[in-house]
């Protein structure tokens, strides 16, 4: 934890055994530069249900007040916040008097054990990134950028969900933000902070997949890319310089995810990712990623281009995050359900028209196209469609296909073929795995009974997705109309 | 508790209306206005009459430029502004010109300062228009929190560790917490004539005991009052800018 803590002598405000608005505080687990961590226990009669920490910032003389903005900030945005990927918010004391927040004990592996463990098998960079990613996702959505994404902040449940903690740094696009100009405190952490952080600003969720990049590095090489510097001189080296490509590291990183990490570490946010959301797509499709000439590097880039970027940034490169913004109304991550099995369908076409309507909404979009097939016992074919790759392949191709007039640039597409008895479960879980934030579907065709819908995969579909779901259907008209051609 | 604040309604009956309905039905308990009930608008009469009957009933009014203006023909105001206020001196009946001439600059309830203008010399009418404007005005009023008008945009200014006061553009309808250890001043924004491109009617609230306050947008009948602007034969700009939020 970085704070502008000097050599003062600072002394915690609360000690273990002390009795907090009812809440028992016990043991210390964790003491950083601006607070403690200690494991409480609840007053009978306000049991949360699960196990709870008290954290506490430090009281000293000549300790900044500013640690106490920074406590206010948490305060302020951790009950804002929902979902798994944060600790649950259970209660704060006063600000002025009594500074403590009452919130839930999260089990399970710090990502800085993991990260001791680094370089890391490509495919646990992959797996851990993306839950990284998820995490940082699951923030962005709710207004908020973190500022402090490190490996001290994360803890690894179980389940492999990542959790994000210390919301001290934090911003909330819709609650003041106490922290706006506090230079030295902005700073976040030397190894992790992003350009536009050393630089004040505080606007771009695109900071936190900087951060991002540095742990992906990391793990996949052991190094930090750009070390961790103790001047803010050395500091202000990420703004134009590049890292040293992590396969030359370590040889054992794929391109694919070395295009992954080199992109988060651009240091023009522009270049980089515009969502948390897509860097777990990708680390999760590896095949799908679109190389570039970063996949490729072996070695820093040249003396000129070293030049040149320094010069880029010297001269006030406009680090611009209003087109960024925009782009992040309109759905970013779209699902597209297409049935190749049915391949003369008629409702291809007006799903197609539909699908290219809605991408053109964003320009950083994603299109998951997804095929759900029967699964049927294979045996040994004589045909190569009769073999589970054989069918998976010839699905892949038609798909393919299908997305094919929509001219869709590779980079933007993911395929997926995947056997299952139940398509709405599966697509579904898709979605929810991947922030899927439109889903979109045929109707089924219209029946004489009403049951049909109801049994149809778009109304499980519709009735339990996480996000919008669009439906396609033909119009009646020109059903009706084919019904008198006969 | 819950503290309604209103400023800025510039004679627009249908905009106090709206705002007052929905401080109403989001429990507002107490009512403060916070000057310039009349100008520009077409409804001098009315506006005040619901005021002063809101003051009757325990609410808080302070004086703005454009009251002060119905009594003194001093202060400076372009044409239309002018043409308005001598509308409101031909339509206001002696009580109600005299509620706005009874009413005080500044009133402070705890920690609370109530304002029209700054704090900082209210029979000024300076606009806080700046974060050092905003510091001078908090240091003035000697009170955690600070409501004031005058400057129809919402606007909220904190006091951080060091350094002069700082600028936050609220979202509306989201609670924001205002902790009780810095100082705020709050600008409420215009009920009659919001000028951000956005007709919608502008009033703040402000709960003490959660210290949360929530910047508000109502939708009203904009065409409406602006069509009686030019019915009265008010200058058209003047419809314009209420129809447009200009």
């Amino acid at each position: 934890m970085t704070g502008s803590v000097g050599t003062t002598v600072t002394h915690d405000r609360v000690q273990s055994g002390a009795i907090l608005d009812g809440y028992r505080v016990d043991d210390r687990i964790h003491r950083g530069g601006t607070g403690s961590v200690y494991s409480a226990t609840a007053p009978a009669d306000h049991d949360p249900g699960f196990p709870i920490v008290i954290k506490a910032p430090l009281l000293g003389r000549g300790e900044s007040s500013i640690g106490v903005d920074s406590f206010e900030m948490e305060q302020m945005i951790l009950p804002a916040l929902e979902g798994t990927h944060v600790p649950r918010f259970v209660q704060a004391g006063d600000v002025a008097s009594t500074p403590y927040i009452v919130m839930e004990r999260i089990d399970g592996q710090p990502l800085s054990e993991i990260i001791a463990l680094a370089p890391l098998p490509p495919d646990d960079v992959a797996r851990i990134g993306s839950a990284l990613a998820d995490a940082i996702s699951s923030v962005h959505a709710q207004d908020v950028i973190h500022f402090d994404v490190k490996p001290e902040n994360f803890i690894l449940r179980p389940n492999g969900e990542a959790v994000l903690l210390d919301f001290g740094f934090a911003r909330h696009a819709r609650y003041p933000d106490l922290l706006a100009e506090e230079r030295e405190f902005a700073a976040g952490s030397a190894a992790y902070v992003s350009p536009e952080q050393l630089q004040d600003d505080r606007s771009d969720p695109r900071s936190d997949i900087f951060s991002l990049g540095v742990l992906l590095y990391e793990m996949s090489t052991g190094k930090l890319p750009f070390g961790s510097p103790q001047t803010l001189a050395g500091q202000r080296d990420r703004l134009w310089r590049e890292p040293v490509p992590p396969r030359a590291v370590n040889p054992q990183v794929p391109p694919w995810l070395q295009e992954v990490v080199l992109r988060c570490l651009e240091p023009d946010p522009e270049k980089r990712y515009l969502f948390a959301a897509h860097v777990a797509l990708d680390l999760r499709n590896p095949e799908q990623v679109e190389l570039s000439a970063r996949a490729e590097r072996t070695q820093p880039s040249g003396l000129l281009r070293h030049v040149a970027r320094w010069w880029d940034q010297r001269h006030g490169r406009h680090l611009d995050s209003r087109q960024a913004s925009a782009a992040r109304l309109a759905p970013s991550i779209i699902l597209v359900a297409v049935d190749t099995e049915h391949p003369d369908d008629e409702r291809h076409s007006p799903l197609q028209w539909a699908t290219k309507h809605m991408i053109s909404l964003n320009p950083e979009y994603r299109l998951m196209c997804v095929s759900v097939i029967k699964s049927a016992p294979v045996g040994e074919g004589l045909l190569d469609i009769e073999t589970t790759a054989g069918k998976h392949l010839q699905h892949k191709m038609r798909l393919r296909h299908w997305v094919e007039p929509l001219r869709v640039p590779a980079s933007r597409i993911s395929l997926h073929v995947v056997e299952a008895a139940n398509a709405a479960d599966t697509l579904l879980s898709l979605a929810r795995a991947n922030h899927v934030e439109l889903i979109i579907l045929g109707a089924p065709v219209p029946s004489r009974t009403k049951i049909g819908w109801w049994r149809s995969v778009a109304s499980t579909v519709t009735a339990n997705a996480p996000c919008s779901v669009h439906i396609v259907r033909v119009p009646e008209r020109r059903l009706n109309l084919r019904a008198v051609d006969r | 508790m819950l503290i309604a604040l209103l400023s800025d309604i510039h004679a627009n009956l249908e905009a106090l209306q709206a705002c007052l309905g929905h401080a109403h039905d989001r429990g507002a308990s107490h009512y403060v206005f916070l000057g310039d009930f009349v100008g520009y608008g077409a409804d001098p009469g009315r506006v005040v009459e619901i005021i002063s009957r809101y003051v009757a009933d325990g609410a808080l009014a302070v004086k703005g430029n454009h009251d002060e203006a119905i009594e003194t023909i001093d202060g400076y105001f372009n044409d239309a502004a002018k043409a308005a206020l001598e509308w409101g001196r031909a339509t206001l009946s002696a009580a109600q010109k005299q509620f706005l001439a009874s009413l005080p600059l500044i009133l402070r309830q705890q920690d609370v300062c109530y304002v029209h203008a700054s704090a900082e010399r209210p029979e000024r009418w300076d606009y806080i228009d700046s974060r050092s404007a905003a510091g001078r005005c908090a240091t003035a009023a000697g009170t955690t929190y600070t409501f004031c008008g005058h400057v129809h945009d919402q606007v909220l200014f904190f006091e951080t560790s060091r350094g002069p006061m700082r600028e936050f553009r609220p979202s509306p309808g989201m609670p924001i917490p205002v902790h009780g250890h810095r100082r705020w001043v709050a600008i409420v924004g215009s009920v009659g004539q919001p000028r951000d491109r956005n007709p919608a009617a502008a009033y703040t609230l402000f709960d003490p005991a959660r210290q949360e306050v929530t910047f508000c947008r109502v939708v009203y009948d904009a065409a409406a009052a602006a069509n009686k602007i030019r019915r009265c034969g008010l200058p058209a700009s003047l419809a314009f800018r209420v129809e447009l939020g200009i």
